[in-house]
């Protein structure tokens, strides 16, 4: 018989390992579709006591309410885990009903609010009702968060009841988060966040019976980031006092709480007097006593010299592993006067000093920003040395190479994005592999030609679009037809191991094309590939791919398509009736030759930037990451501090046209007219629909589904934006190569990358607010508008919502982007400079993000005959979309 | 807001007297009266392209003499409450027979023909009121179960085809009649959930509101539903929907589903309703327990105290029906508990907060 006594608990921890917020693992498991892995993680929390399993999809990359229905679907299926209480967690109502449709138990959700005004929140809480749930309600209501004591109270008053009297939820099934903010920032209207919290929860579970409060409890330590011990303390004080007064839910991770009673009593007295507010130095104190009580975490902070006082050999490796050029040519030319030839010093103590480095970061102790602001100090220290090794050369004659390896390495044509490539050449030669790098929209024969003349060992190929991956293909075929037989190895944000087994290492059979999943991986395959064991790993390599290849080929088979013409008859429809698109205040064109660079900075969107960096993880909670804090941290400053001079000394000029165009929609095209009499046509935009098997009651969507179509009458508009802030960025990256400084040259370039982003955010807000202008009062945080919160959506063309590249081409004509903005298109349709964004503008409120996904043959027919374009054509443009593999033309 | 219907008024009002009593089987009725395939053809369906017999739901259209027939020998062993004839009155189990059409008329015409039946015999005997519960079955397909044992993941319905499924089976039930909606043997609880959220819709769509009764399926000696769950977590899970009555079906007999009633009847604040198999079926497939030793056992169930509604499934006959109502007559009912205000959550097994 079943044990029927139901499990119970008083405090009741929700963990984040099951939330991609929360848990970079989680994360990547989730975006690599790994979810047995994923699975796991769930399993571990269950058997390790959890009471209930928060599970989050909340990511920008992901298809969330997918992700969501997914996971959930299989953590049904597994006893072990299913046996526990699921939290939906989104801030999407869309994830969190589609994740409620796969839940026969009864869960929570987290969240709703009064954000949206009462009438979305009574409509939201209805729904968690009849779906048999219970909810976490945020204390946040029209006019935004509630931080002091009275505006928690009363929103939290306020919305139970509306719960209780209009919805008829009942009170237990309510779970108020009063909201933990940050204390001790230095800011004094901070100093009373903690007890806020605490009397909040008090009066809560004093005056609104049954009721349950809950909150994220990491939040109120964040001024101590780096300082576990002194986070831990704050922690387990403030919880101590918030479960005493009715908290009996909490987001925290259980590693980072302590035992109140084991706590040092000076620690503890400190940290008390700042939750409790107790006295008015209590930020002080505790901030004078922290550094005390830091662990490793803290070290670094304080400035410390002791390691000037080690041998010169040491204080090279010091200076290395902690990227410090401060002294590094006095403790170069030290070394020299030691040494016998100044080629020992690179030889001995420099390269002794980068092989720590490297171990440190082979092993996950090391990161990318770390490894190469190593390499900036090793360049500086080479540096000093050419001088004396080409008089020697001179003197003696005497020539040597000691690399390990000659690499060349370059962005194929037509792309001309080369961060992550700098970042591959920076880590190789680290690792005293001799690195050629050829730069941007190098043609096939240049790299082959060179390889050559260099005596290359290996050839490194890098894009970022997908039409690059044509190209690798291309020159993969090339180096066959030419005779080489060096490794091929491909990178970039496009390629992957799939393409490269499929597509590229099919075209060169003499040699072998290898696929590097980023930076950190480079080392490893470029030393295989070179070393004695070549054969083996060339071997492994070659079973894998055609293990990968056989897989993708049975693979494809069951991807089952609708027709074009059934996918069209599912298309998406908005309700036309009763619709009156907006008008923008004006049609045509309108340029900004030179927006301000300070006016982008809020809508900067760090969580990409520290991706650039091969650090994957959400911003701000990456800068407090037990394993990327330490690391992200001092990138996140360096990056604050080039930002500033970047804005105040104008290195970069922000440049944008912007257009609106009266439109409708016709089948899957959009037809654009010169004006609003609707008769001369100006151009057309063509859509790609999806085509997936939908077992459900989704869409299959096109673009054109969020344009009225002609026979609704209604005068609808479309939009399109080109905008760059690449304007300087090479000459201020030439400033930094020239100075052996390539940390500070790859920082300029990521950051003008974010701005270019940040542009297109701004310029899409002003869009919304001012030029279409049917969102006047929108007034949406930073965070908000990263998460699209706002209505209206700015798809590019050679991505996921119309996947075709050469779109862009139309909307380059029609804003005149090359003359009025200065952007230019290469043949690949990549924009140059590489620091811009271009897409078009849709208005409708249901207009919303997707990916089109394979499609079938028939589209393409169909999207060849559109364009004007023969069938092979269509097929090369759409090649990385193809359900099915092209019939291959002679040649 | 839930208000109480007027209809669940008076139901709980004559609970809070005495033991009512449900009818029982349909199907095994049906049986008995050897029809041929003609006869669940009739003339509207004798060219139909599928075989039909066996589509028990559709004698209401062709055959609605047997149907009330059968309904009027219940109500004279001592039933108070009819379940029509819907089991599988949904466009989802009738994909079956290519009937999906037939839905909603189906439900309407079932629910005719047993309001009809009980009109009758409340007139007869206006101190003993007769009630028509409009039953939705579980259809053919689970929301949170695949059937591909090799990809897990994979479901054969959703939770929005479900509701748009029992959406129209409640209309019919309505525009029929029926006094009580009631969700029946339950094996998957998302199923149950998608229903309920289509009653309350369609309650909400015609202004109206009918008591609701869930009736959950403990699948075999497990003690857990088909999809997993203790008759407790299943509890918590529907709870939501302010239910007049909670309990189990099919499946069991009285004997091996007694523990279940008695969890449910212990954590629960509204009524139990408890109508067990005949047993369970012997070699040969059949359901053999008397009615006699069926009401032992049933009778002890309200004598323990753990019942407000009782009746039989599988196998169960008006000769079962009458001595079940027999043996509980006189009876006093089960007094609901008090529960504690908790948060009362659950995955496959329940989790209260606080408790």
């Amino acid at each position: 018989m079943t044990d029927t006594s139901a499990s119970s608990a008083s405090f009741v921890m929700v963990g984040e390992r099951t939330n991609v917020t929360g848990s970079a693992r989680f994360r990547k498991l989730i975006r690599e579709g790994d979810y047995p892995a994923a699975l796991a993680v769930a399993r571990d929390q269950v058997e390790g006591g959890a009471t209930v399993i928060d599970v989050n999809m909340d990511e920008g990359l992901l298809d969330s309410e997918a992700a969501m229905v997914t996971f959930l679907n299989l953590m049904a299926a597994e006893p072990d885990i299913a046996r526990v209480p699921v939290m939906v967690d989104s801030s999407k109502w869309t994830v969190i009903e589609a994740g409620l449709k796969c839940l026969q138990g009864k869960g929570i959700v987290n969240s709703i609010s009064l954000k949206e005004g009462e009438e979305a929140f009574i409509h939201h809480a209805k729904l968690v009702r009849r779906y048999g749930h219970a909810m976490v309600v945020m204390a946040f209501d029209e006019t935004g968060q509630a931080d002091t004591y009275q505006r928690k109270i009363d929103i939290c008053a306020r919305c139970y009841k509306i719960l209780t009297e209009q919805v008829g939820v009942p009170p237990e099934d309510i779970i108020f988060d009063p909201n933990i903010f940050a204390v001790a920032t230095g800011i004094e209207e901070h100093n009373n966040y903690g007890v806020d919290f605490i009397e909040a929860t008090r009066w809560i579970r004093q005056n609104l019976p049954s009721a349950h409060v809950s909150g994220g409890v990491s939040n109120l330590s964040f001024s101590f980031r780096g300082n576990e011990p002194v986070r831990e303390a704050m922690h387990t004080v403030f919880l101590c006092h918030a479960i005493a007064a009715g908290m009996d839910f909490g987001i925290v991770n259980a590693g980072q709480l302590g035992v109140y009673d084991e706590l040092n009593p000076e620690l503890r007295e400190l940290c008390e007097d700042v939750v409790l507010n107790r006295r008015p130095d209590a930020t002080e104190r505790l901030v004078d006593a922290a550094a005390r009580y830091a662990g490793t975490g803290a070290k670094e902070r304080v400035v410390d010299l002791a390691w000037r006082e080690l041998p010169v050999e040491k204080r090279l490796e010091h200076a290395l592993v902690h990227g410090i050029t401060d002294f590094i040519v006095e403790d170069t030319e030290e070394a020299r006067l030691k040494a016998e030839r100044p080629l020992h010093v690179i030889e001995g103590p420099l390269m002794a000093g980068m092989n720590v480095v490297g171990d440190l970061f082979g092993a996950g102790k090391m990161f990318l920003p770390q490894v190469v602001k190593s390499a900036r100090v090793m360049k500086q220290a080479v540096a000093w040395l050419m001088p004396f090794m080409e008089k020697e050369k001179e003197e003696l004659g005497i020539t040597e190479d000691s690399s390990a390896g000659t690499i060349l390495m370059a962005t194929v044509k037509g792309d001309v994005h080369d961060i992550g490539k700098n970042i591959v050449g920076v880590v190789l030669a680290c690792n005293n592999f001799k690195v050629v790098d050829l730069g941007v929209m190098v043609p096939a024969q240049k790299i082959l030609d060179t390889a050559r003349e260099i005596n290359a060992d290996i050839i490194g190929l890098s894009g970022l679009i997908t039409p690059s991956l044509d190209e690798m293909c291309h020159v993969a075929a090339e180096m066959e037809r030419q005779g080489f037989e060096l490794p091929l190895m491909i990178g970039g944000a496009t390629t992957s191991r799939i393409h490269t087994a499929v597509k590229i290492h099919p075209n060169y059979n003499r040699g072998q094309a290898v696929y590097v999943t980023d930076a950190s991986r480079a080392v490893g395959v470029a030393s295989s590939l070179l070393s004695d064991r070549k054969v083996v790993y060339i071997d492994d390599l070659r079973t894998e791919y055609a293990r990968i290849a056989e897989e993708h080929a049975r693979g494809r088979e069951e991807k089952r398509r609708l027709t074009i013409a059934d996918a069209r008859a599912n298309r998406f429809v908005p309700e036309w009736t009763g619709y009156t698109p907006p008008k923008p205040t004006f049609l045509g064109t309108k340029v900004f030759e030179s927006h301000d660079l300070a006016d982008l900075v809020p809508y900067i969107d760090w969580t990409p930037f520290f991706s650039t960096w091969e650090m994957r993880g959400h911003f701000p909670q990456i800068l407090d990451d037990a394993t990327y804090g330490e690391a992200a941290r001092p990138l996140y400053e360096d990056a604050q501090a080039m930002l500033k001079q970047m804005v105040e000394e104008k290195w970069l000029t922000a440049r944008a046209v912007i257009g609106f165009w009266p439109a409708y929609a016709i089948g899957d095209d959009i037809e654009l007219y010169t004006d609003d009499g609707r008769k001369e046509r100006l151009a057309v935009f063509h859509g790609l629909r999806q085509q997936m098997a939908r077992g459900n009651t989704r869409a299959n969507f096109s673009i054109t589904d969020f344009v009225a179509p002609k026979e609704t009458g209604l005068a609808d508009y479309i939009g399109g934006f080109a905008v760059s802030t690449g304007f300087g960025e090479d000459a201020v990256a030439e400033r930094f190569a020239r100075a052996n400084d390539d940390y500070s040259k790859i920082l300029s370039q990521s950051l003008a990358d974010r701005l270019a982003e940040a542009f297109a955010e701004r310029m899409h807000a002003l869009v919304r607010r001012q030029f279409w202008g049917y969102a006047p009062d929108e007034a949406l945080s930073t965070d908000e508008i990263i998460a699209e919160k706002y209505r209206g959506i700015r798809p590019a063309p050679g991505y996921p919502a119309q996947p075709d590249h050469t779109e862009k081409g139309t909307l380059f004509t029609l804003l005149n982007a090359t003359e009025a903005a200065g952007i230019q298109l290469t043949e690949s349709y990549a924009m140059w400079p590489g620091a811009a964004v271009s897409g078009l503008y849709f208005s409708h409120p249901d207009s919303q993000y997707f990916g089109v996904g394979k499609i079938d043959a028939d589209q393409v027919a169909d999207y060849a005959a559109r364009k004007s374009w023969d069938m092979k054509t269509a097929e090369r443009w759409l090649a990385p979309i193809l359900n099915y593999e092209p019939k291959r033309a002679a040649g | 807001m839930t208000e109480i219907s007027p209809t669940e008024r008076r139901l709980r009002e004559l609970a809070s007297k005495r033991i009512l009593v449900i009818d029982g089987a349909m199907g095994t009725m049906i049986q008995r009266c050897k029809l041929t395939e003609a006869d669940f053809r009739g003339e509207r369906f004798k060219d139909w392209h599928k075989d039909l017999k066996g589509n028990n739901d559709l004698l209401s259209i062709t055959r609605p003499d047997v149907i009330f027939d059968i309904h009027s020998q219940y109500l004279e062993a001592g039933a108070d409450i009819l379940e029509t004839n819907t089991f599988s009155s949904t466009f989802v189990a009738q994909a079956d027979y290519g009937m999906e059409e037939l839905a909603y008329e189906l439900n309407l015409e079932s629910a005719k023909i047993a309001r009809k039946a009980a009109d009758a015999y409340t007139a007869k005997d206006p101190l003993k009121p007769r009630f028509v519960a409009g039953a939705l079955g579980p259809t053919n397909r689970t929301a949170s179960i695949s059937p591909d044992v090799n990809n897990p993941g994979f479901r054969a319905i959703t939770f929005d085809e479900l509701r748009r499924a029992y959406a129209e089976a409640v209309r019919g039930q309505i525009d029929g009649g029926a006094d009580i909606i009631m969700i029946e043997t339950v094996f998957d609880t998302l199923n149950a959930k998608a229903a309920l959220f289509a009653t309350e819709e369609v309650f909400e769509e015609k202004g109206v509101r009918l008591p609701i009764s869930v009736s959950g399926t403990i699948t075999d000696l497990s003690g857990r539903t088909l999809s997993g769950q203790t008759a407790e977590a299943f509890w918590y899970s529907v709870r939501h929907a302010g239910l007049l009555s909670i309990g189990l079906n099919c499946a069991l007999g009285a004997r091996e589903m007694r523990a279940h009633i008695a969890d449910l009847s212990r954590v629960s604040d509204t009524l139990i309703c408890a109508y067990p198999n005949a047993g369970l079926p012997n070699e040969f497939g059949e359901y053999d327990e008397s009615p006699a030793a069926m009401a032992e056992l049933v009778g002890e169930f309200a004598r323990s105290g753990l019942v407000n509604i009782v009746g039989g499934c599988c196998g169960t006959t008006p000769p079962h029906i009458k001595a079940i109502a027999e043996a509980v007559k006189g009876l006093p009912p089960r007094v609901p508990p008090k529960i504690a205000p908790r948060l009362r959550l659950s995955g496959l097994e329940p989790t209260v907060i606080g408790a």
